[in-house]
């Protein structure tokens, strides 16, 4: 048997075993029988096994190079570097459904095994849900998108990784975004449980809740890096444009933010219950339709995957799992009825509920903009698209609310506050913005972009609020324990991870947002075309095109490229000086109509971008070689027996290094913009420091269960 | 106040408010929506109107001239091809036979835009 024949097989026994999952656990759930929930849990450990082996096996064929695999063959070469060999799968239809499912099967493992001997109503429903998830992806691949499809004459060469994915965020972009994916199906798988079985206080968001922000740090982190790229890979040096995919990939990270808030509303005060339920059963809709998105090819978007077969079956699942999840809401909204009531306005949990709004509002403006063009059609018949201009100029206010909004949260209580509490809890970051306003508007130009400066003076409101928190927090600690200051600190973070780790967050999305206004409101974009020699000003950089490169079989960026042309710039700032290199790599063409010299210039181009990253402005350069005059040079090449083919483009690379032509470039001068990948590694660190369990939730958690089992024991004696 | 007409006023508050969302949204996109058409579609536009026009870059049409680049876009299915003159940015996998997006207007029979998009050739799909 040959390894497509066992991988193809894998996934025919993984879908039996996860239809096998949903079956026997309705029937836990039904007739709550334990030792059928155990086996109903153990199905979906065998899926994470099962889903292993075919990754494992999918990853060895592309490893070795197996062209006989019809997806290695369409998106791997022997000549790919080995690390974006084992990358391409997910590159593929059928190899980022894999993914996906097998990394559900392993989440939806690690969550059985946590929750095994709790919420012993709920799990057999939610073993269902995520099995019936699961599902859905094996029928897709056993029945239509088969990533084990073999090739009848497997070719000598594959097509290689397209060069464009070719950059080591790129990589690691998919499996976050899919992890963030994939971990808001736990939640939502739960939330289901909890409604069935009509449990529906705050233990399934207990139980989950880990998860929910595990997918959310994924998502977000997935989500930077996807910009990342597009900065610092694509060749036009912006970070976002608000394309339907990218769109797709914010919406469920913006309602899993609301999310993962407002479930601390239940856990404290055992309100918004529909609220919450809602919301996941929203996220995880989001998610489920960011994946149907790129494979849609419904929406223009530079993503756009061409034309699939999965769309209407996508579409049928999303249906079926929206109608069934909010029926199921509906039916249990007697149960879902809150346990409190807000008692004041000026209460955290009222501007919790105000940044769920925000976010909401954010989400719906979204939306509307990345589906305006199926909405107008159906209103109007002509198909109109809003740009960037409409998103910017909507979503840009109401972000400075929810910065606002994320600064005065932390500094109200629960309930009720008195004027003197807030007094005393705003007095001091409120000065602290005051100040940095006016320090912004004597000493520097920021007041030429208002929304700039409003978001730099609330990033300030945001870092004092935390300062104070952190300082107020270890002050009353000392004077409790009498702890020296460093200690007193650390054991207050290190003892209320959740609220601190939230704050630092807090931080992080503040900085992001610093860099984002800094950067799209005072950043410089020049396209010119300079002769070796000339020279161009940008800002307060002096940009001299010194001399053309060519590389030959020598990419600096590993990324595989057999030709690079480039350029030397000298960059000259006040008394700074430094060189700068950007290249355009170009990709080998499998045409042969093309000629054996021609091919080497008529395939994939990619700009290898140059940036000198500083604190206060990156200097971005990409380069355009002109190649034109290189016709003639390629045309003799050609003409030449094949196996001079690379001293004919030697013979090329000299033509084009002694006689350059003009190259056209583009400079951008970003300020700030560097705090946004700062901003989101601080929130990193604090989603971690959240994340990361406490010694005393363990203690607490060993010491229930002991009480539990001795409560059972002594009510049975 | 009693406590359901204090609801009632804070239902009333909150759906003014949506409604008045909603026609904010519907009024700003509408007005800055710009229309994607084909270029038999386009062949009845005004001059001096800004519109998408969408389609497969004509195999052998493309010609450079200093900043610009010279190509023809037909639609899909090959029934109609409209010129275009195009001087912004080139994205990397702006191709011949490839599916592009250039905003720009008529002007004299031609297209003259000034940005583009171009669909993403390999991915998730069989070249």
């Amino acid at each position: 048997m040959s390894s497509a024949d066992l991988g193809t097989a894998a996934l025919a026994v993984a879908f039996g075993t996860a239809l096998y999952a949903v079956a026997a656990g309705v029937y836990a759930g039904v007739t709550r029988r334990r030792e059928v929930a155990v086996s109903a849990r153990r199905a979906v450990y065998a899926l994470a096994v099962l889903l292993v082996l075919a990754m494992v096996l999918l990853e060895a064929a592309y490893v070795r190079s197996d062209f006989s695999f019809a997806l290695v063959a369409q998106n791997s070469s022997t000549d790919t570097p080995t690390f974006y060999k084992l990358t391409a799968m997910w590159s593929s239809q059928q190899g980022s459904l894999l993914l996906w499912v097998f990394l559900l099967s392993v989440f939806s493992s690690a969550v059985l095994f946590l929750t095994r001997h709790r919420l012993r109503e709920i799990a057999p429903w939610a073993t269902a849900v995520l099995a019936a998830v699961a599902s859905f992806f094996l029928y897709l691949m056993v029945f239509s998108e088969n990533p084990f499809a073999t090739l009848a004459s497997p070719p000598a060469e594959g097509n290689g990784l397209n060069p464009l994915l070719r950059h080591p965020a790129m990589m690691f972009h998919p499996p976050m975004l899919y992890t963030g994916y994939v971990g808001f199906t736990i939640p939502f798988a739960f939330a289901m449980g909890a409604l069935i079985t009509r449990n529906t206080g705050a233990d399934w968001i207990r139980a989950t809740r880990r998860f929910a922000l595990v997918a959310w740090t994924f998502l977000g982190f997935g989500i930077l890096l996807g910009s990342l790229w597009s900065y610092s890979e694509l060749g036009w040096g912006g970070y976002w444009a608000w394309d339907p995919v990218e769109n797709a990939s914010l919406m469920p990270w913006l309602t899993g933010t609301a999310f993962i808030h407002s479930i601390m509303v239940q856990e404290k005060r055992g309100m918004l219950r529909i609220w919450n339920v809602s919301l996941i059963i929203t996220t995880f809709m989001l998610a489920l339709l960011g994946t149907f998105l790129v494979r849609s090819g419904i929406l223009d978007s530079i993503h756009a995957f061409g034309a699939s077969t999965l769309g209407t079956k996508f579409l049928v699942f999303i249906s079926i799992a929206l109608v069934s999840s909010t029926l199921l809401v509906v039916w249990r909204r007697e149960d879902l009825r809150s346990q409190a009531r807000i008692d004041t306005l000026l209460s955290r949990e009222v501007f919790f509920l105000l940044n769920n709004l925000v976010l909401l509002l954010i989400c719906v403006v979204i939306f509307w903009g990345t589906f305006f063009p199926l909405i107008s059609e159906a209103l109007t018949g002509t198909e109109e698209s809003v740009g960037p201009p409409f998103f910017n100029g909507i979503i840009a206010p109401i972000a400075l609310v929810l910065v606002a909004l994320s600064a005065i949260g932390p500094l109200l209580t629960w309930r009720r506050n008195t004027w003197k509490t807030l007094r005393r809890a705003f007095l001091v970051p409120l000065a602290v913005a005051v100040v940095t306003l006016v320090a912004l508007l004597a000493f520097t130009s920021a007041g030429d972009s208002v929304p700039a400066l409003v978001m730099f003076s609330l990033a300030a409101f945001v870092g004092a609020v935390v300062a104070q928190e952190f300082f107020r927090g270890a002050r009353a600690r000392r004077t409790m324990t009498g702890e020296p200051p460093p200690i007193a600190l650390s054991r207050l973070v290190g003892r209320n991870r959740r609220r601190y780790g939230g704050y630092i967050v807090h931080v992080g999305i503040a900085v992001l947002f610093l860099g984002i206004a800094g950067s799209s409101s005072f950043n410089d974009q020049k396209d010119v075309r300079l002769e070796p020699g000339e020279t161009v000003k940008i800002k307060d950089y002096e940009v001299t095109y010194r001399e053309p490169t060519v590389a030959i079989e020598d990419d600096r960026s590993g990324t595989g490229a057999p030709l690079s042309f480039g350029a030397v710039l000298d960059v000259r700032k006040d008394d700074e000086h430094f060189v700068m290199r950007p290249a355009r790599n170009y990709y080998p063409s499998q045409e042969s109509a093309m000629g054996p010299v021609g091919r080497f210039f008529g395939g994939e181009a990619t700009s290898e971008v140059d940036l000198r990253w500083g604190l206060s402005q990156d200097l971005w350069l990409a380069v355009q070689p002109d190649l034109r005059k290189l016709k003639g040079p390629i045309r003799r090449g050609n003409d030449l027996p094949e196996r001079f083919a690379g001293e004919a483009i030697v013979a090329v690379a000299r033509h084009y290094v002694d006689d350059p032509p003009p190259a056209a470039f583009r400079a951008i001068v970003s300020p700030l913009v560097v705090w946004i990948w700062l901003g989101g590694g601080i929130v990193m660190a604090g989603a971690l420091l959240a994340l990361w369990p406490s010694p005393e939730a363990r203690r607490r958690r060993v010491t229930s269960l002991y009480a539990a089992r001795l409560g059972r024991e002594l009510s049975r004696a | 106040m009693d406590p359901s007409r204090k609801r009632k006023i804070r239902l009333v508050v909150a759906l003014t408010a949506a409604v008045l969302l909603a026609t904010m949204l519907i009024v700003v996109s509408f007005s800055a929506g710009t229309s994607q058409l084909l270029p038999s579609e386009a062949l009845a536009q005004k001059p001096d109107e800004r519109f998408e026009l969408g389609g497969t870059v004509v195999d052998g049409s493309l010609e450079e001239r200093g900043d610009t680049l010279e190509f023809a876009i037909q639609d899909p299915n090959g029934s109609a091809q409209m010129p275009v003159v195009y001087s912004g940015a080139v994205p990397d996998p702006f191709r011949e036979g490839r599916e592009v997006l250039v905003k720009g207007e008529l002007e004299g029979g031609r297209f003259v835009g000034t940005d583009m998009t171009t669909k993403c050739p390999s991915k998730f799909t069989a070249q």
